[in-house]
């Protein structure tokens, strides 16, 4: 009997230790449902990262738009009356986010907010001898735009390099024009303005799309070829936690006026979708929890009424009903405990063997691993309070026990 | 504590009735006043049913009288809550039961500990010295690590002899601590609790349907119906004699005749 724990923790241990048999069918059911959640979390986990990093790797969190050109019918002298109620919409003019600098300047002050760049994109062709290709043209700030998005990571040829000058293209358009880094490349924007810059890298971002689409030159250079001299058309921010993009979006677009359109409004779909995922994973997770909690109390029960005799000695001996209580909770405790250390190595070791299985059809990793120490800790902190939650029911009928019923039997 | 003046136990007006209100009424106590001093080895008989293990457990504070003062060492029990009672029974209360009732997921020293261990809520210096005293005294020192399936009736009821005096209580109640054994395992069990009762001045009340035993007593109460109806003293070598008296029987029968 060791002398650092106190009498409810001993008890526990010698009735779990005494009643072998239920503990051991028991800490079996823990383990396999504690198993399930951790395995789901870290799958969930794995494919909605792979998700985020394949949507979010080449896109910024928040772009904020300047607002949009809008025609309204004038409203003549009767109350109600549109005298021209057939409104054309106007073109949509290439214009600069007005007071930018201060707008940014604010963003920056954010603490929701990571990075902010300044961008100046519109369309121009890309050409080489007889090949043009429309593309996207987005004129960065280098130094505060790879904070947004990590183009340097997504180098595979050349070095990045980009002073007004220079252009980044992407792998796809380097093989539709055919130009290797060093080679040279005309960019005409619509208003016949050009420039012939020096392909110094080219990128792929794992997205087709985008490495045909978008060419990145230096914010100034773009300025110029887009006839905004000292313009931006949209500021790109990436704020701390990917999920709360939105009230974001929303916060920047009260104190500022400007629009801002978060990634998950203008990827509704695809977090439909992973919002589905998660909450079909939260409703398995629930009824497992419960299934344990359940098994948990059943053997509990059982365990009090076998032991009511014990129980009322106990009581007989000056055992307050509080002991009692507390011999039975931590015996929950302890068996959620216990069930969920042998779960968490259950589940990651089925992750990991299923990781390390199953491949994608260019032998990639299918998800990545997102197995955390966090993960671990939450669900022996879980187990351990629905062990404790679930003997709530038996722990107060031990301590309602009536001694003297009790050790009549 | 050791020489408080005053009965250590003092019984006034005691009655106790079951499902009061109902028209199953029951009172099974009625009356009963009883007054035990220190150092009195007691012994409570009376016919099955008579209202014996009611008052026992009046007595043990597991349950509460309907009407009536129950005086521990002097302290009136009636104004105390369920915890200050649990308390009380922890510290001044031993219990040995009929079915030595020891706790089998604990060792024969870890039983006899367990009332220490329960007052004091960890584990402490000395608790375990005590327990292996007495389980010394008792004669079980070399079982002392053994759990406690693993010992006889009779060495079990000697853990469960040891496990009651060692908050060193003033007041031992036994409820039919022999009657499970065998008569060498009991005359075994009764010497031993004779001796506590000499040695230590710890008043036991003994309840036995053992007349053999009973004759052993200094004093023998008994109860019949729910009256106490004979409170006999037996001699006790070089301490004069009890009061010896057979109490007028109370109640509609009639007078009780010995």
């Amino acid at each position: 009997m060791t002398r650092f724990l106190p009498f409810e923790v001993i008890a526990a241990l010698r009735f779990l230790r005494e009643g072998r048999m239920q503990t051991g069918f028991i800490l079996a059911g823990v383990t396999i449902g504690v198993g399930v959640i951790v395995f789901l979390s870290a799958l969930l986990a794995g494919v909605q990262s792979n998700f985020i990093r394949r949507v979010l790797s080449s896109q910024p969190h928040i772009v904020l738009l300047p607002p949009e050109e809008v025609a309204r019918p004038q409203r003549g002298g009767d109350a109600g009356v549109f005298e021209d109620a057939v409104v054309q919409r106007p073109a949509q003019r290439l214009r600069s986010i007005d007071q930018w600098q201060a707008i940014l300047g604010q963003l920056r002050a954010m603490p929701e907010v990571a990075t902010a760049a300044p961008v100046a994109a519109g369309a121009a062709l890309a050409v080489r001898g007889e090949v043009g290709r429309s593309v996207t043209l987005e004129g960065i700030d280098p130094a505060s735009w790879y904070e947004v998005v990590r183009l340097p990571d997504y180098v595979t040829a050349g070095t990045l390099r980009l002073t007004s000058t220079d252009v980044v293209i992407g792998i796809e358009l380097a093989r539709l024009v055919g130009v290797q880094p060093g080679d040279r490349i005309r960019l005409s924007a619509a208003n016949g303005r050009d420039a012939v810059l020096t392909v110094t890298a080219l990128f792929d971002v794992g997205n087709k799309a985008v490495n045909e689409r978008n060419v990145y030159v230096a914010l100034r250079t773009a300025q110029s070829l887009l006839n905004l001299e000292g313009g931006v058309t949209s500021l790109e921010l990436t704020v701390r936690d990917v999920w709360d993009a939105e009230a974001v979006a929303q916060r920047i677009h009260r104190l500022t006026g400007v629009r801002a359109d978060s990634w998950i409004a203008t990827n509704a779909q695809f977090v439909t979708a992973l919002n589905a995922q998660v909450t079909a994973n939260t409703v398995i997770r629930i009824f497992v929890g419960l299934s344990v909690a359940l098994g948990i109390a059943s053997v509990l029960v059982v365990s009090v009424v076998q032991r009511s005799r014990e129980i009322g000695i106990l009581r007989a001996m000056g055992a307050r009903r509080g002991q009692v209580l507390r011999v039975f909770l931590i015996q929950g405790g302890l068996l959620g405990l216990a069930g969920s250390v042998s779960g968490s190595a259950v589940g990651a070791g089925t992750i990991l063997a299923w990781h390390s299985l199953a491949r994608q059809a260019d032998g990639t990793e299918l998800f990545p691993l997102v197995v955390t120490g966090s993960l671990f800790a939450g669900a022996a902190l879980l187990a351990c309070l629905t062990g404790v939650l679930a003997a709530l029911a038996p722990a107060l009928s031990a301590a309602r026990l009536d001694p003297v019923v009790a050790i009549r039997g | 504590m050791a020489d408080a003046p005053g009965p250590v136990l003092r019984l006034i007006g005691v009655r106790k009735a079951y499902n009061q209100g109902l028209p199953n009424e029951v009172e099974v106590l009625h009356g009963i006043d009883l007054a035990l001093a220190r150092g009195e080895f007691c012994a409570l008989i009376g016919p099955s049913g008579s209202g014996k293990s009611t008052l026992l457990n009046l007595i043990g504070l597991l349950d509460r009288p309907t009407d009536g003062r129950l005086l521990i060492e002097g302290l009136e029990t009636g104004a105390l809550d369920d915890a200050a009672l649990t308390r009380l029974r922890g510290r001044s209360i031993g219990f040995v039961f009929q079915h030595h009732h020891l706790i089998g997921a604990f060792s024969a020293a870890e039983n006899v500990m367990m009332p220490l261990l329960l007052d004091r809520g960890w584990p402490q210096d000395g608790m375990r010295e005590r327990a292996e005293a007495l389980l010394e005294r008792v004669g079980l020192a070399r079982w002392r690590d053994q759990p406690v399936g693993r010992l006889s009736g009779g060495q079990q009821q000697r853990v469960a002899i040891a496990r009651a005096l060692a908050m060193d209580p003033p007041l031992v109640l036994a409820d039919e601590p022999t009657g499970n054994l065998d008569t060498k395992s009991a005359d075994a069990a009764f010497d031993l609790m004779r001796e506590f009762n000499q040695e230590r001045g710890t008043t036991f009340l003994v309840v036995t349907h053992d007349p053999r035993l009973a004759r052993r007593c200094d004093r023998v109460v008994e109860v019949v119906d729910g009256y106490l109806v004979s409170d006999v003293g037996v001699a006790v070598p070089g301490e004069g004699s009890a009061p010896s008296r057979t109490l007028p029987r109370q109640g509609p029968k009639g007078p009780w005749i010995p």
